[in-house]
């Protein structure tokens, strides 16, 4: 009895521990950045360009940017993770399905420098050949990166809410004479609807957060892009690149709202993953 | 005649045992020292900086010395809260910088900062102005200054750099850069976009410009050493190294190495116009 009190205490002091990390985070986050809400400067940061050369701060540019990327990647790994999952989990012994496992598990092990290497000596040439327009360096050549990136991630995670579905459910459509397009499709798919969803805000999160390939291969321009063949900054190759600039100067105080807008994404996807899981 | 050569033969005895001392004597302070050097900053000093690490690790193993990029912008502040020992830069620090960190300046050699162009491209000389115009986006095509008919693809630093600092203040006219310049973080990585991408158009320090990518000449004056160092070419800085307070112990015997004759000659090497002569 003794020894359980003391572990739930630890649990409790390993809890609390990680809330405040959590919470001293965000204020580490605010305390510089506040004066930025206080003279209402956050909206026309969020809204105006950067040129420090003309005393403007903004980081539009960025936002439009890591939105951009986010968007293009889901919208590329999405389909494909679906496709790959359902292919996994489709029969119970079937040899390619689990192939097809083995190695997206191998692929979530795949530091992201290595992406970031191998787009950038192999599918940088490649885009700016095929599409003669710009450097390569764009939206579209990160996007594929990372689809790459998060596609192991949520195959696995789509298999895992597949496996939930009960066995019982699918057995019955097929005894009705379904065929295993059939079951899938209205028996797996919409069972499995909440852990679809959690996949693709973890993934959402994934590409948002990250920093090395968007700022080894979508080139780092600050414009707000116009086709998926330009070359954009996301928020953390920004905070990356303005890092280095002197502590008080007007551009080190905009990455914090950088910072922010990142801590406020991924807290809103969190959220939402959470709400989906309850319910 | 006899005494002549006697004579020749002494004074040559003489210089070579003085220049094997003189040689000896730049590593002899390192005897019996022991312990780390940390640098950081800017990427054009990297080549100088690896090298004088790389000697004087191998004759005392004692000694760690390690190197990290960031730019000259990172190189002041790391070295000014005292991340590092050393923080390089390719730009004069500030007047508020040196008194925020009481920082003091060792300029150890001169640098040139060279436009460059794929090897495959056929331009091989632009004017000021052209350059000015192509950076801010004026020109986007090569055919218009003497090149094939491709789009110009721009390569910039970001704004820590100190060769950006040089090319934007020497070569832009302090012009603006077009917004959809691709930004890479160091010399290195500015050499590898350049030499990837056929219709680029980029700058790197001169001790970067090797076989893999093409000098262009500004004004017609060749990015050179020996135009450089006379002062030809216009597009040049210095290259410092920057301590937080007056330097002690291994750290100050590291800068003194560098303005010893090896420390000069390992500049000259690199590419770089030394700024002391033996």
């Amino acid at each position: 009895m003794k020894h359980e009190k003391i572990i739930a205490k630890l649990f409790f002091l390993s809890a609390f521990l990680s809330c405040l990390i959590t919470f001293s985070i965000i204020g580490f986050l605010l305390i510089p950045g506040l004066p930025l809400f206080w003279e209402g400067h956050l909206f026309a940061i969020l809204t105006t360009p950067w040129a420090p050369d003309d005393n403007q701060f903004g980081i539009y540019p960025m936002v439009a940017g890591s939105i951009a990327i986010s968007l293009l990647t889901i919208m590329f790994a999405f389909p494909l993770s679906l496709g790959c999952a359902a292919l996994i989990s489709l029969e119970d012994k079937n040899k390619s399905g689990i192939f097809v496992r083995k190695i997206v598990e191998m692929m979530t092990g795949v530091p992201t420098v290595i992406y970031g290497f191998v787009g950038i000596f192999l599918l940088v040439p490649l885009m700016r050949d095929f599409f003669n327009a710009g450097s390569g360096m764009c939206i579209l050549t990160a996007a594929l990166m990372l689809t790459l990136l998060v596609s192991p991630t949520m195959i696995l995670l789509f298999c895992d809410s597949f496996a939930q579905v009960p066995k019982s459910y699918g057995d019955a459509i097929m005894a009705m004479g379904g065929t295993q397009t059939q079951k899938f499709l209205y028996i797996t798919l919409p069972n499995s609807k909440s852990g679809i969803i959690t996949g693709i805000t973890l993934a959402l999160g994934r590409v948002m957060g990250d920093t090395l390939i968007v700022l080894m291969i979508a080139g780092n321009a600050v414009q707000v892009p116009g086709s998926p063949l330009d070359s954009v900054r996301a928020l953390t190759s920004h905070i990356a690149l303005v890092f280095a600039a002197d502590y008080s100067s007007p551009e080190f105080k905009a990455i914090f709202a950088c910072g922010i807008f990142l801590y406020i994404f991924s807290s809103i996807l969190a959220v939402i993953t959470n709400f989906t899981r309850n319910r | 005649m006899k005494t002549k050569k006697k004579f020749i033969v002494c004074v040559s005895a003489i210089i070579l045992t003085l220049s094997i001392n003189s040689f000896a004597g730049s590593m002899d302070m390192f005897n019996n020292e022991k312990g780390a050097i940390r640098i950081a900053g800017g990427t054009a000093h990297i080549p100088v900086m690896k090298e004088a690490a790389a000697r004087i690790m191998t004759q005392n193993p004692d000694i760690h010395i390690s190197i990290a990029g960031g730019g000259s912008g990172a190189g002041i502040k790391q070295a000014g809260e005292g991340l590092v020992d050393i923080g390089n830069s390719g730009r004069k620090a500030t007047k508020k910088e040196i008194t925020r960190f009481n920082l003091k300046m060792f300029k150890w050699a001169v640098d040139g900062v060279g436009i460059v162009v794929n090897p495959a491209n056929r331009v091989r000389t632009l004017s000021q102005v052209q350059v000015a115009a192509i950076f801010r986006g004026d020109i986007t095509n090569w055919q218009k200054v003497g090149g094939y008919n491709k789009r110009i693809n721009l390569y910039t630093r970001d704004n820590a750099s100190g060769t950006r600092a040089v090319f934007w203040k020497k070569a832009l006219k302090k012009g603006k850069i077009a917004a959809n310049a691709n930004f890479v973080v160091s010399n290195g990585a500015m050499k590898a976009a350049v030499s990837q991408d056929p219709y680029a158009i980029g700058y790197v320090s001169v001790g970067h410009i090797d076989s893999s990518i093409a000098a262009v000449a500004f004004n017609g004056i060749q990015p050179v050493l020996a135009n450089v160092q006379s002062g030809r070419y216009p597009i040049a800085r210095g290259l410092y190294s920057n301590t937080k307070g007056r330097p002690t112990g291994l750290v100050k015997k590291f800068i003194d190495y560098l303005f010893t004759e090896e420390g000069q000659k390992i500049v000259t090497q690199k590419g770089f116009v030394p700024v002391k002569y033996f």
